[in-house]
């Protein structure tokens, strides 16, 4: 990190201790600038999108303009209640007394994004940073260069500068600004960088919200839901391959399903896909590329394993020029292959087969908490052992990918996929600390709290922690015995 | 409960698989478990409270009164508040979502993260060993506990009583020094809860981050206590006293640690101090069967090293006697330290009691603001719009005003620190939610299934997804009413 960097640093620390950016007509203005700066360069940001993972505009709208503009009139209309402190209930013991919780800006907060949603997933966090009252630096991945740029274009043009700073470059600059001390760090990415960033926050117990992945699962209960299985074939397919090519920290990473059903499943996806996305790797349409090089090699080097190859049923060649996969369909590839053992992030869909549909719990269970668990089941109590007996970030029955736009549920990982959690409220929680504070009155100013210590008052102190208001009096009055002291 | 000799990577490795599999055996998810869990705490405080009151007082001295006070009575008080609400903590939130998920019903469902480690602190072993225990146990968890060694007898005496009064198949007790700590912070837990001071707090969450592990550190800090002259002085300093002193004779993370007052007002504040202290300790404070020792020579060398800095060695207006013998050190008052001292510039923990003068009050926002932020802030005033300033302007884990350290009673407020006085709070509801991992579960029906979210994507359907994100009613018709019109076009096209 070069010298003007540092600099702004301090700069930013400046204006939090100012006090500016906690004054509610200071969060009121950036977030409307924000709104601001969406929709007059919302071309510029599909561009960008385009540009950085061939997103076509309507994806670029669904998954990422439009969820940040609905975050941000969400935000502008709750900000003042978010605000406003929490009463909290307190004890007749302390009377008189009043307690509240008073959420309060952390300071100065890093928010470092990731390139599979790279406008979202910074405006987001950004929203919860500013809503809160903090200064902020983003630092947009690299990996989508196009967006990077865009954000450190625009943001100084509509948000106030002297807070909220883009930071742009690559490992490097994110190695040298974990160095800095921040008040809190939220991350999105993965969790191998995922742990150096807590490892690095440790050192100045800098608090982290950590967004990862994992492999999400699907499980499709076939016989249940046999009467909308066209509608469960389509939320399946668009959600794999329509949500930036399957490189979405909560697309579907494979389907679980009876062995009976498999062949019915594959045909119809098969089918779906053809439509939807064309018929070969030539007409292929409607869908994202791979971001990059590597990780286009990644994804194609799962299916250069003999096993995982012989397992296809559908799909599996790719247009190196252009980054491009087919949607690939895998029928039981090895559990052990490494298609299986990864976040695929990509457009491969492997297909595990079950006896019994009722063992996916186990099959779940046995892996690394998932981001989002998806099941599509009519089957009430097979819902109810799923919501109690299985783990994950998230659950969702009978659609995939939506829960990422419902501002009233907390989103975030558990165990490998994450902590912490945002959106709504919880993005406005996850940049506050929440201050308690309690009023006191000087009267009544019980003597019994005071020492020398006696018996008395150590029966005074029992009797009321039991909250026995009757043999507190009595007490009080002599009515009531205390053992004498020895 | 046999204790192991000596405790290695092994052996925390076995005993956290063995833990993993009664967790995911699902007995602890139960209401019953985690009642009949907390009942037995509430049993063994109340059938052992002898036992604990010795155990407190070979470790720290601490008078049989703070020991029922603050560590058995409010303990079984949060026990009680976990029993009486556990239920209501279970149950799932509903939650209403938006038009774009229509229909669907939602809700937040509280679940236990798996097996947790709980290294807790010497100075409240009792009650900072159990208190996340209940927390816990309440959402449904596996536990490790880790006593601290620094009050040994303590920390047998929950060895021998955890096993015997709680479930030992998903519970239990880890005694040792660093080692042990060492060997347990290696394996892969769900969260760990850690109560201590922020250089151990660094490794431990260094130690978490290899597995992803989430962590609450419940850290300490310089607790300043500001003195506005406008105050019912005699209570105000009666309430600094039992903060302080009666608080194990300073050694508290929440105790006020410094003063700040105005320079006219504060010979007035110390002949206060002065006589209450007399008071409440007699003229021989040593001998004061009332306060609690110091808990080892380390902490009272320490101590002694502070009040023997030369620039502050001359600033004593009150006690300063201390037995080493005994590691009793009497209440002391300081008046008037340099800033640079060292005493101003690490956590006190101990009855040393500086107090600083100002020329304006409102100058203690600077020497507040200058440190890192404590645990707790304490403000004694009647001034109405002075509370609002501190409240606005000084950033702590909790703030009192008129009053000190009460607000650990409080269940309804969330406790913890920010910065170096920690992250993650507990008490009450907040313990549960601190153990919880809060699932979001979205139920669909496979009806109102908008085309528009499907390829090929065209114009009509950008617009109406528009509409829908910004959830007008009345764009949404239109969009609609637009885009079956341009369907048909391009259908007949």
């Amino acid at each position: 990190m070069d010298q003007r960097s540092t600099k702004s640093l301090d700069e930013l620390r400046e204006t939090f201790k100012s006090g500016k950016t906690k004054t509610f007509e200071w969060r009121k203005a950036q977030l409307q600038s924000l709104l601001k700066m969406v929709t007059d360069q919302e071309n510029k940001c599909f561009q960008a999108l385009y540009d950085d993972v061939g997103k076509s505009k309507i994806e670029a709208f669904k998954d990422e303009v439009g969820p940040s503009k609905k975050a941000v009139v969400h935000a502008l209309s709750c900000l003042k209640n978010w605000m406003a402190p929490k009463k909290a209930g307190i004890r007749l013991l302390f009377f008189p007394a009043k307690g509240e919780v008073v959420p309060e800006p952390y300071g100065l907060v890093l928010i470092m994004t990731s390139w599979n949603y790279p406008l979202d997933l910074a405006l987001e966090p950004l929203i919860g940073a500013i809503a809160a009252g903090n200064a902020v630096v983003i630092k947009p991945s690299e990996m989508a260069p196009a967006t990077s740029l865009f954000l450190a274009n625009t943001i100084p043009q509509y948000l106030d500068n002297t807070a909220i700073k883009v930071i742009e470059g690559g490992p490097d600059v994110s190695q040298q600004l974990l160095q800095q001390k921040w008040d809190k760090i939220f991350y999105t990415g993965s969790p191998r960088v995922g742990r150096i960033v807590m490892t690095e926050a440790a050192k100045h117990l800098t608090p982290v919200t950590l967004e990862l992945g994992g492999k999400c699962p699907i499980i499709f209960d076939y016989s249940s839901i046999s009467s909308n299985l066209k509608v469960a074939i389509r939320r399946l397919t668009s959600a794999k391959w329509g949500a930036c090519c399957g490189q979405a920290c909560i697309a579907i990473d494979y389907v679980l399903v009876e062995e009976k059903f498999a062949s019915s499943l594959v045909d119809l996806l098969k089918t779906l896909v053809r439509r939807l996305y064309g018929e070969n790797i030539e007409t292929l349409g409607n869908i994202s590329r791979s971001v990059n090089k590597h990780h286009f090699d990644r994804v194609c080097n799962y299916l250069k394993d003999p096993a995982v190859a012989a397992s296809i049923v559908h799909g599996g060649s790719y247009d190196e020029k252009n980054l491009l996969i087919e949607p690939t369909i895998l029928l039981n590839p090895p559990l052990d292959s490494v298609v299986m053992n990864e976040e695929i992030f990509g457009p491969i869909l492997p297909i595990i087969t079950l006896k019994n549909i009722q063992e996916s719990i186990e099959f779940i269970n046995m892996r690394p908490k998932p981001l989002a668990l998806y099941a599509f089941t009519h089957n009430n109590k097979f819902k109810k052992r799923i919501v109690s007996e299985t783990s994950s970030g998230s659950l969702l029955f009978n659609d995939v990918l939506i829960q990422y736009i419902c501002d009233e549920l907390p989103f975030g990982g558990v165990g490998q996929s994450g902590m912490g959690k945002y959106h709504g409220k919880y993005s406005f929680d996850a940049f506050s600390h929440e201050k308690s504070v309690l009023y006191r009155g000087y009267f009544p100013d019980l003597s019994a709290r005071y020492p020398p210590w006696n018996a008395f008052k150590l029966e005074f102190c029992r009797v009321g922690y039991k909250v026995d208001y009757f043999n507190l009096l009595l007490l009080l009055l002599g009515f009531r015995g205390y053992p004498k002291e020895d | 409960m046999e204790v192991p000799t000596t405790f290695g990577g092994d052996d925390a490795a076995e005993m956290v698989t063995e833990l993993r599999r009664n967790f995911l055996s699902g007995k602890t998810r139960s209401y019953e478990w985690r009642v009949a869990q907390l009942k037995n705490i509430v049993k063994f405080v109340e059938e052992r409270e002898t036992e604990i009151v010795d155990a407190l007082r070979s470790d720290l001295n601490k008078p049989e009164f703070e020991s029922v006070l603050f560590e058995i009575s409010l303990l079984k008080s949060s026990c009680k508040v976990a029993l009486k609400e556990l239920k209501q903590w279970m149950k799932p939130e509903k939650v209403k979502t938006t038009l774009l998920a229509f229909p669907s019903s939602a809700e937040i469902v509280a679940e236990p993260l798996g097996v947790v480690l709980i290294i807790s602190a010497w100075n409240y072993p009792i009650l900072l060993s159990l208190d996340p225990v209940i927390g816990a146990i309440a959402a449904g968890n596996a536990v490790v506990l880790k006593p601290s060694e620094i009050s040994p007898v303590t920390s047998s005496l929950l060895a021998k009583y955890v096993g015997q009064y709680l479930d030992s198949s998903a519970v239990r007790v880890v005694e040792g020094a660093v080692p042990e700590t060492s060997a347990l912070l290696e394996q892969k837990w769900d969260k760990i809860f850690y109560t201590g001071n922020a250089k151990v707090a660094r490794v431990v969450m260094t130690a978490a981050a290899k597995y992803l592990t989430p962590v609450v550190l419940e850290l300490g800090g310089k607790s300043p206590a500001v003195v506005d002259p406008d105050v019912n002085l005699k209570i105000a300093v009666r309430r600094i006293i039992a903060g302080k002193w009666g608080n194990n004779n300073g050694q508290a993370c929440i105790s006020p640690d410094y003063i700040v007052t105005t320079r006219d007002f504060a010979p007035k504040l110390v002949d206060t101090l002065k006589r209450e202290l007399d008071r409440f300790y007699g003229k021989e404070p040593l001998q004061s069967p009332d306060l609690s020792r110091i808990v080892n020579s380390n902490h009272f060398d320490r101590l002694a090293r502070l009040l023997d800095e030369d620039k502050v060695a001359g600033k004593i207006v009150y006690g300063g006697q201390r037995d080493k013998a005994h590691l009793k050190i009497a209440p002391t008052l300081l008046l008037d330290v340099p800033q640079d001292s060292q005493i101003m510039n690490e956590e006190i923990f101990g009855p040393l009691l500086p107090i600083i003068m100002v020329d304006k009050l409102e100058e203690c926002y600077e020497i507040i603001m200058s440190r890192t932020k404590p645990l707790a802030a304490y403000l004694f005033t009647n001034r109405n719009n002075l509370k609002d300033q501190f409240v606005r302007t000084v950033s702590a884990g909790g703030l009192v005003i008129n009053d000190s350290a009460i607000h650990l009673a409080v269940h309804g407020l969330p406790f913890g620190g920010v910065d170096e006085s920690g992250m993650g709070s507990y008490h009450g509801k907040f313990s549960f939610d601190a153990f919880s991992h809060k699932k979001a579960v979205l139920y669909r029906s496979f009806l109102g299934d908008a085309p528009a979210r499907y390829p090929p994507y065209t114009r009509g359907k950008m617009r109406l997804l528009s509409a829908l994100m910004a959830g007008s009613i009345l764009d949404i018709f239109q969009a609609l009413a637009g885009w079956l019109t341009s369907a048909r076009k391009e259908k007949s096209a």
